[in-house]
């Protein structure tokens, strides 16, 4: 039997505020334990929670990103389950109405545009650490993430491969960033997903019993675990048995997922509206001053790279996967004479590998967009070859100065003199008789070397061009 | 007519962390459908044209800024806490 594959994810968003969602506790992250976590957060008897408007205007400004319906009233609602990294034993949550309604997000798994459905997005204060087997029998509780502001995103069942949904998850990754509303840091947990995987008979409109699974912290391990789980479905179904409905927990050192079969009876939240938060209003003024702050998305400017700079469409995605490096590529195409295509291959090759290699974003960039800018207008009036110029690059990542003062005290101006560069062949072709010989018996292919021979003597600053059209002309003499 | 019986007061408890006994429970499943009846009774009323109501007072949530007020009390709060240790609370070993 032919089956298929049916995802939806749920993703918690940590938003970047500098305060609680509903203390005034800071949210710096990495701090000793307990020394963020005020009587709210600790849930200490007669506490009541305030909200931080930042946490809804960020809500928003996603919700106006993806192009959903924004709730101008929501409700916090308290959900109930007792552990102990939730002191008050209730999440404060949204459930019936939430700040975000539908919307949507269009993503690229390879094969061509796809858009996937966002059924919601709810705010919901984090819950605190737990920390086993450091302090003996006990276990250990560090409340300073609790009350931290989350958005949880919660998308359609849309997705039809684990490559949809990475596609998926990067785009929204891309996105958070992009808006600014999260840092998107994995490994603090600032970006974390859980998979709702099921597998039906292909081309059955109803949709088979779904796990859900929890922990997945990376790209790689969210392909990796849902994977493993068709695998695991699949076989129950072909075995003639039935999948139970169940929080399953992704192991990536075992590649696995195995039944959490402690939360199998916890499913009974049974939310109800929170007493100590009235319903949240948001004013017109509100709205327009969130609306207002949005920047030009992904989507547009990448399609407005593709119309007006001409770019090639990966190169356009690849571009505003990040704003500042977007910024950037604006930055030098607007001030050099070198065409936009240049200016976009530098910063994708050159300038990235570069910072890829100290780990430093592009806004830390030793070569600013100006400096760029002129070294590619050294290019693009021919003073120097493409090649010269990855090493002026290199001068300039180190410091040594703009591009012109570089070019200029290494002496690496490009021979463009028709004479010199023809005296420089006609010295080549006298000492390689034997290639000369093979390119007029037809290997067209010699003319490589002989190319490379005159380079060599230059020390790179002929014009290869020149070089390439005097060599066919003298050799085909 | 809906009724709640003491499997489902149990479960409910279970889930509350009370602590319930065969008669209380009983007990509790009567007085329980009694409210139900009630509510039977109110949802013959139309009530197509109301909104849900989400609090009880016409009151809408106050938001305030973005700032970081609090300051660490935390050798206040674990002086007071049955159990804490290297600035960690504890609590009774939960496993996962």
């Amino acid at each position: 039997m032919k089956w298929e594959t049916v995802i939806g994810l749920e993703v918690h968003v940590q938003l970047m505020t500098r305060s609680k969602i509903f203390s005034g506790d800071s949210t710096a992250y990495g701090a000793a334990p307990n020394t963020q976590a005020c009587d709210v957060s600790i849930a200490l008897p007669g506490v009541l929670p305030v909200m931080n408007r930042e946490a809804a205007r960020l809500a928003v400004k996603f919700g106006m990103a993806i192009g959903a319906e924004i709730n101008r009233t929501s409700v916090f609602a308290r959900k109930n389950y007792f552990y102990p990294d939730l002191p008050k034993g209730y999440q404060i949550s949204q459930y019936e109405t939430p700040i975000v309604g539908r919307g949507s997000l269009e993503i690229d798994p390879g094969d061509g545009p796809k858009t996937i459905g966002i059924t919601r997005a709810h705010l919901e204060e984090d819950a605190g650490k737990s920390l086993h087997g450091s302090s003996g029998d006990f276990t250990g509780i560090d409340l300073n993430r609790a009350g931290t502001p989350l958005l949880e995103i919660v998308s359609e069942p849309d997705m039809r491969s684990p490559a949809e949904a990475v596609a998926y998850l990067r785009q929204l990754h891309a996105l958070v960033r992009y808006l600014g509303i999260s840092d998107g840091n994995m490994q603090e947990g600032s970006f974390r997903c859980d998979a709702n995987v099921s597998i039906r008979p292909l081309g059955a409109a109803e949709l088979g019993t779904r796990t859900e699974l929890k922990n997945i912290n990376s790209f790689r391990f969210v392909e990796k675990a849902i994977r493993y789980e068709i695998e695991r479905q699949i076989d129950i179904l072909e075995d003639g048995g039935t999948v139970v409905q169940e929080t399953r927990l992704y192991d990536a050192d075992r590649d696995e997922t195995r039944s959490m079969r402690s939360k199998e009876e916890a499913h009974d939240y049974r939310y109800f509206p929170d007493p100590d938060l009235p319903p949240m209003v948001l004013e017109d003024a509100f709205l327009a001053e969130v609306k207002e702050s949005l920047p030009e998305l992904p989507h547009d400017r990448r399609h407005r790279f593709i119309e007006h700079y001409g770019l090639a469409p990966a190169d356009a995605a690849q571009l505003t996967n990040e704003r500042t490096q977007a910024d950037y590529f604006e930055a030098v195409a607007e001030a050099t004479n070198a065409e936009p295509r240049t200016a976009c291959n530098w910063i994708l090759g050159e300038l990235n590998a570069a910072l890829n290699q100290e780990g430093i974003p592009v806004e830390a960039s030793r070569i600013d967009s100006d400096a760029l800018a002129g070294l590619l207008d050294r290019i693009a009036d021919s003073s120097i070859s493409g090649k010269i110029a990855k090493d002026v690059f290199s001068a300039m990542w180190n410091g040594e100065g703009d591009a012109d003062s570089i070019i200029e005290a290494r002496g690496l101006r490009q021979i463009t003199d028709t004479g010199a560069i023809e005296a420089v062949v006609d010295e080549v072709l006298a000492a390689s008789p034997d290639q000369v010989r093979q390119f007029r018996e037809g290997n067209q292919k010699v003319i490589g070397f002989l190319v490379g021979q005159v380079m060599k003597k230059t020390r790179g600053k002929a014009n290869p061009k020149q070089v390439n059209e005097t060599l066919r002309r003298k050799l085909d003499a | 007519m809906s009724s709640i019986n003491s499997e489902q007061v149990t479960h409910i408890a279970r889930l509350a962390r009370l602590k319930t006994d065969e008669e209380k429970s009983d007990y509790f499943a009567g007085h329980l459908t009694r409210i139900l009846d009630l509510l039977e009774q109110m949802n013959r009323i139309d009530t197509e044209s109301v909104e849900p109501m989400a609090h009880p007072q016409d009151v809408h949530l106050r938001l305030r800024g973005d700032h970081v007020t609090a300051e660490s009390r935390r050798e206040d709060y674990q002086a007071i806490a049955p159990l804490a240790d290297n600035g960690l609370y504890l609590v009774p070993r939960v496993i996962e």
